[in-house]
């Protein structure tokens, strides 16, 4: 199966490689004198066990880069290649198996079906796969989001933070190539953002996951290992590990230019 | 996957409830006309199998032709045979009876039951009663003149004794009897509610003009003889125009009329079944449509989790068939409790049932389980399809709107296009000749229902201007909410016209109904009044009974009658065609204004034993003209050799003439049958008071009897449409109950979708009250949607069809004021519908309702 060659991947931190990629990415949105550019020639490869933050102001084309990379959204040039495999020629049905094997997803709502209880939404990947989740992985996982007293509540009975805990765990439950968060502290308060932060980290840690994270939010930034900064639709700088100074910094450059 | 779909559904508990009561009606009144069908059924094969329990073989005429109506009775034959059946070696016992219908008077001198459902039957006391259905329970068989035996049922009923006098009439007038016997029926001792009156045979025979006659001998065999053996040694005995059946198969033969007539009401109720169900495929697919574009966000979280298309199309259909299957489960439990409510109504009015074991046949379960869902399954396709169109990317974009469907370009060419085939196929349904009337039925059904779908289609379109012109009075006079709930129903042009799409349907086959009723009603009252020029009718009434002849003698001999005519009827065959005779004296012209496209009022008195005349429209077609001569079978075996002589030019819209008459004399010489559907009689001075008293006055030695002034007349009939009219309306009205849960639905939804909106309002001073009149004005004014697209649907179709039946005389009127009744309905049914949702929104938390996301 597929999971273990994840898994092998997960377990080589030691060298970093290209899991995602693009080369020379063009999104146009609409046609004609309306037509607007959200991506202009974008080239850039998201490294295996390494977190990756993307920044940049409203409109910059940082959403639709991870809409991209997610298979969510289809580039109007240029290609794009998810673990090995280009996207571009995948039909629906394709492209939806290979994000049920390489990735996962944590939004900035959660996203949570509010008729399942917490550790149904965490095992949905799963039973949507038509696979069992591991009880062994499952139980280190629900301990590790720390929810292990949660699992039968719904939704509704969660709080925010625990709600985005849930999520991480659906997000790393199929262990993805690459897990994307988008926003995912956007709609918490500070101390549970951190706790959120702490959490993602953590999984890049421990299990080496490769994410990548769209932020508005310096601090969440800081956390990555790698930061891209888009404007009008071109990445305009790329930093290593920054504190949130550095970035702030960083992002008043680029919304100034 | 399964259980995201199952899971999805127990948490939206209040919508599926509501979506399941779409096909519980339809279902239920499926289910309840198997059960209520099926148990009559076996009810009545109960009474004939009981009937014939004792005997072997029955003896009894043929009827010569079979006729549409099944009514026809044979006619009774010559007792010589009996002496020669007793005689026959396998032969234990035979006895000979009449058996016809009388009916008995209450001790007010009021009829019991309805006039011509009590049975007769007339034996001879002094036979071994072996083979008699009937047993005597006490007392003595009835023995010459003014004796008789009731059943028990009636004498408990009633509170007859052995020894007190009854009233019974048959054919002749009323006359007293004393009571000898009292007797049951079979081990049950009711007969479904008719009355019994057993008489001496000889009476019998005086009675009902069949001396030295026999209608039925019952055989009994020998020990050891079987019912075939029984039937071959019979056989030789009988001439052709008689017959001898084995005790099981007259059984059967006999319940052949009734089964049919239990079959056709199975039908009529299947086919509203039907139609109720339809309206619920709308409310279902209409409310599936909705909660996929709500639950989006949702669907594309499941999409970019990696559910394919295929796993989404499969979970809202999953969830549309466990609602199918819920709902079909408790229409069918639903249907057997009406069954037994309405045969419980049934016992209630005195119709006891011999057996009123319940039937509940696998083919009711299967049959009402499977429509049902199969319904709920057909209406979840598009919405399902709707639904794998949802892109992942919705998950994370804000707002994100559904997509446009593929075919949403081509609606308007499609809906025109289904348009065109509806009227095309309803056109070809109502205007075609000639065609087999299953073909048309089909044809005609096909065509409605694509009418309602291509109106359903176009519908999006008149929503805006409808709802700014029906929503009027409500935003002039509901204030903000008012106009806030016009503007509401308008928000999703799609959805509100789906909506009221539903609540068209049923309003549309109302309207159409009510309009063709109006019709025969306009068209028969002219009718009477162009030809109805006697002073009084002296009828069984409007029940479709007939009156025996010997009460026309006697209102012929009331004080003041000028001129009476009797008018009888039945039908025969020409070239094997089915037709109507009406038998007509002398007197006709004085009461009825003929118009004669051939001949003159001279024609009726010089018809003789072989003249006729016809209706204008069967001698065209048949080319006839005076003087053509015209062959004539009737069920009593007698052929008729004709002459035309005359030819009318009736109004259609009712006329008292079979497409051939003939005088009285040949009438009774041809057909067994010699009452009268109709007595018309002219009395000096016209109709008066002291007049009407003294027909009525002659007439009280017929119960049966009922006197009508030519006003009377015509409202007594017309009360007979309308009474059809009003069954057509609950059983219509079923379908309107199911669209309003659709109403309820659509609203809830909508609530649920501008909770942060209402919490809005709430906050800047809507009162509670106001939400509720706002919520309440867009559902009046979207069941007025549905009720003006109904009436225009329902119009329309009957344009059409008065159009293709005006050669009945079928015109188009229109019924203003039931129009406006209906219109109030919709307005009623749309305030019903609003409670739930209105209460729903004025109950948010402002708070949370603002914080909703």
């Amino acid at each position: 199966m597929t999971e273990v060659v994840v898994q092998d991947q997960q377990r080589a931190p030691v060298e970093s490689v290209p899991v995602v990629s693009g080369a020379s990415i063009t999104r146009r949105y609409g046609e004609g004198e309306t037509a607007v550019d959200a991506l202009r020639g974008v080239s850039v490869e998201m490294m295996s066990g390494k977190l990756t933050a993307v920044m940049g102001p409203s409109g910059s084309g940082k959403s639709t880069l991870m809409h991209i990379f997610a298979g969510l959204d289809k580039p109007t040039a240029g290609d794009v290649w998810i673990s090995g495999t280009a996207i571009g020629e995948l039909n629906d049905t394709q492209l939806t198996k290979l994000r049920r094997e390489h990735i996962g997803f944590i939004f900035q709502f959660f996203n949570l079906l509010p008729m399942l209880t917490a550790k149904e939404n965490i095992v949905l990947p799963l039973s949507i796969a038509g696979e069992k989740a591991d009880p062994a992985w499952l139980d280190e996982l629900t301990a590790s989001v720390g929810l292990q007293d949660r699992l039968t509540h719904r939704p509704s009975e969660l709080s925010g933070g625990q709600q985005q805990r849930v999520a991480i765990a659906r997000a790393l439950v199929s262990k993805p190539t690459v897990m994307f968060a988008d926003e995912p502290t956007g709609n918490l308060d500070s101390k549970t953002s951190s706790e959120i932060l702490e959490l993602l980290r953590n999984s890049v840690d421990n299990y080496g996951q490769t994410t990548v994270m769209v932020t508005h939010d310096a601090h969440a930034a800081a956390i990555a290992d790698r930061i891209l900064f888009l404007a009008d639709g071109m990445i305009v700088t790329d930093l290593g590990p920054s504190t949130s100074h550095e970035i702030l910094e960083a992002l008043e450059g680029v919304t100034v230019r | 996957m399964i259980g995201v779909a199952l899971k999805g559904l127990l948490g939206r508990k209040l919508r599926a409830t509501l979506t399941a009561f779409a096909i519980v009606l339809g279902v239920a009144m499926i289910s309840g006309a198997f059960v209520l069908t099926d148990t009559l059924g076996k009810s009545f094969d109960g009474i004939f199998d009981e009937s014939y329990k004792a005997t072997d073989a029955v003896i009894s005429s043929k009827v010569a032709i079979e006729t549409a109506d099944g009514e026809t009775e044979a006619p009774a034959f010559s007792t010589a045979v009996l002496g020669d059946v007793e005689n026959l070696p396998g032969v234990r016992v035979a006895q000979g009876t009449i058996e016809d219908e009388a009916s008995l008077v209450d001790k007010d001198g009021e009829t019991i039951g309805r006039t011509g459902q009590g049975v007769a039957m007339g034996v001879e006391p002094t036979d071994d009663q072996s083979l008699n259905p009937f047993q005597l329970v006490s007392g003595e068989w009835p023995s010459g003149d003014g004796q008789i035996a009731i059943d028990s049922a009636t004498a408990a009923k009633e509170h007859f004794e052995i020894g007190q006098s009854v009233g019974a009439y048959g054919d002749g007038p009323l006359e007293t009897y004393e009571i000898t016997g009292i007797v049951r029926f079979g081990s049950e001792g009711s007969l479904g509610g008719v009355t019994v009156s057993v008489f001496d045979l000889a009476i019998a025979q005086r009675l009902f003009d069949k001396e030295g006659k026999f209608d039925l001998i019952s055989v009994g065999a020998e020990e050891g003889v079987t019912e075939a053996e029984l039937v071959s040694q019979i056989d030789p005995l009988l001439s052709e125009t008689m017959q001898v059946k084995t005790a099981e198969a007259q059984a059967s033969d006999d319940s052949a009329d009734t089964q049919d007539g239990l079959s056709i009401i199975k039908y009529f109720l299947l086919g509203f079944g039907g139609i109720a169900l339809f309206v619920g495929s709308f409310v279902i697919a209409n409310t599936l449509a909705i909660t996929v574009a709500q639950r989006m966000r949702e669907l594309a979280t499941l999409r970019t989790l990696g559910a394919s298309r295929r796993q989404v199309l499969g979970s809202v259909i999953l969830e549309s068939l466990a609602v199918g299957l819920v709902g079909s489960l408790i229409g069918l439990f639903l249907g057997l409790a009406i069954a037994v409510g309405l045969i419980a109504l049934l016992e209630a009015v005195g119709i006891d049932l011999p057996s009123s074991e319940l039937v509940f046949s696998t083919r009711t379960i299967v049959v009402s389980l499977g429509v049902g869902t199969l319904i709920a399954l057909l209406a979840s396709l598009r919405p399902a399809v709707r639904a794998t169109r949802v892109e992942p990317i919705a998950a994370v974009r804000e707002g994100a709107v559904m997509p446009a469907s593929r075919f949403a370009r081509y609606a308007l060419p499609v809906s025109a296009t289904v348009g065109v085939i509806a009227i095309a196929l309803f056109s070809y349904g109502v205007f075609a000749s000639g065609v087999d009337v299953l073909v048309r039925v089909v044809v005609l059904v096909a065509g409605v229902l694509f009418m309602f779908v291509a109106v359903a289609m176009i519908a999006t379109r008149v929503v805006r201007p409808l709802a700014y012109v029906l929503g009027a009075p409500g935003a002039r006079f509901g204030g903000t909410a008012g106009s806030l709930a016009r503007q509401n129903a308008v928000r999703n042009p799609a959805r509100t016209a789906s909506t009221a799409a539903a609540v068209m349907i049923g309003l549309a086959l109302i309207t159409f109904v009510a309009v063709i009723g109006q019709g025969f009603k306009t068209s028969f009252t002219g009718a009477v009044d162009e030809l109805f020029v006697a002073d009084y009718s002296v009828s069984a009434g409007n029940n479709g009974e007939l009156l025996t002849n010997e009460a026309a003698q006697a209102a012929a001999k009331a004080p003041g009658v000028e001129a009476v005519s009797e008018m009888r009827s039945g039908e025969a065959k020409v070239d094997g065609k089915t037709v109507l005779v009406t038998g007509v004296d002398s007197n006709l012209t004085k009461v009825i204004d003929i118009t004669w496209s051939s001949g003159s009022d001279s024609v009726p008195p010089q018809l003789g034993r072989d003249g006729a005349f016809l209706v204008k429209r069967y001698a065209d077609d048949h080319s006839l003209t005076v003087g053509s001569p015209l062959t004539v079978k009737t069920p009593a075996g007698k052929q008729l050799q004709l002459h035309v002589d005359g030819v009318v030019d009736p109004p259609k819209g009712g006329s008292p003439f079979g497409e051939i008459s003939v005088s009285t004399t040949t009438f009774d010489g041809a057909f067994a049958n010699h009452d009268n559907d109709l007595t018309l009689l002219n009395m000096e001075g016209g109709p008066s008071a002291e007049n009407t008293a003294a027909l009525e006055e002659s007439l009280t030695a017929f119960p049966a009897a009922v006197v009508e002034t030519r006003e009377e007349f015509k409202d007594t009939r017309t009360g007979e449409i309308t009474q059809s009219l009003q069954i057509l309306y609950a059983l219509l009205g079923l379908s309107v109950i199911v669209s309003l849960f659709g109403v309820i639905n659509t609203l809830v939804l909508s609530v649920f979708e501008r909770t942060r909106e209402l919490g809005m309002l709430r906050a800047i001073g809507m009162t509670r009250r106001q939400v509720r009149r706002m919520i309440r004005h867009e559902s009046v004014v979207t069941a007025l949607i549905g009720a003006a697209l109904g009436i225009a649907v329902g119009m329309f179709l009957a344009v059409l069809t008065t159009a293709a039946l005006s050669q009945y005389g079928i015109v188009f009127a229109v019924p203003y004021g039931t129009l406006v009744v209906f219109v109030g309905v919709a307005i009623l049914a749309g305030m019903l519908a609003a409670i739930l949702p209105a209460r729903r929104a004025s109950r948010l938390n402002v708070l949370e309702a603002l914080q909703y996301e």
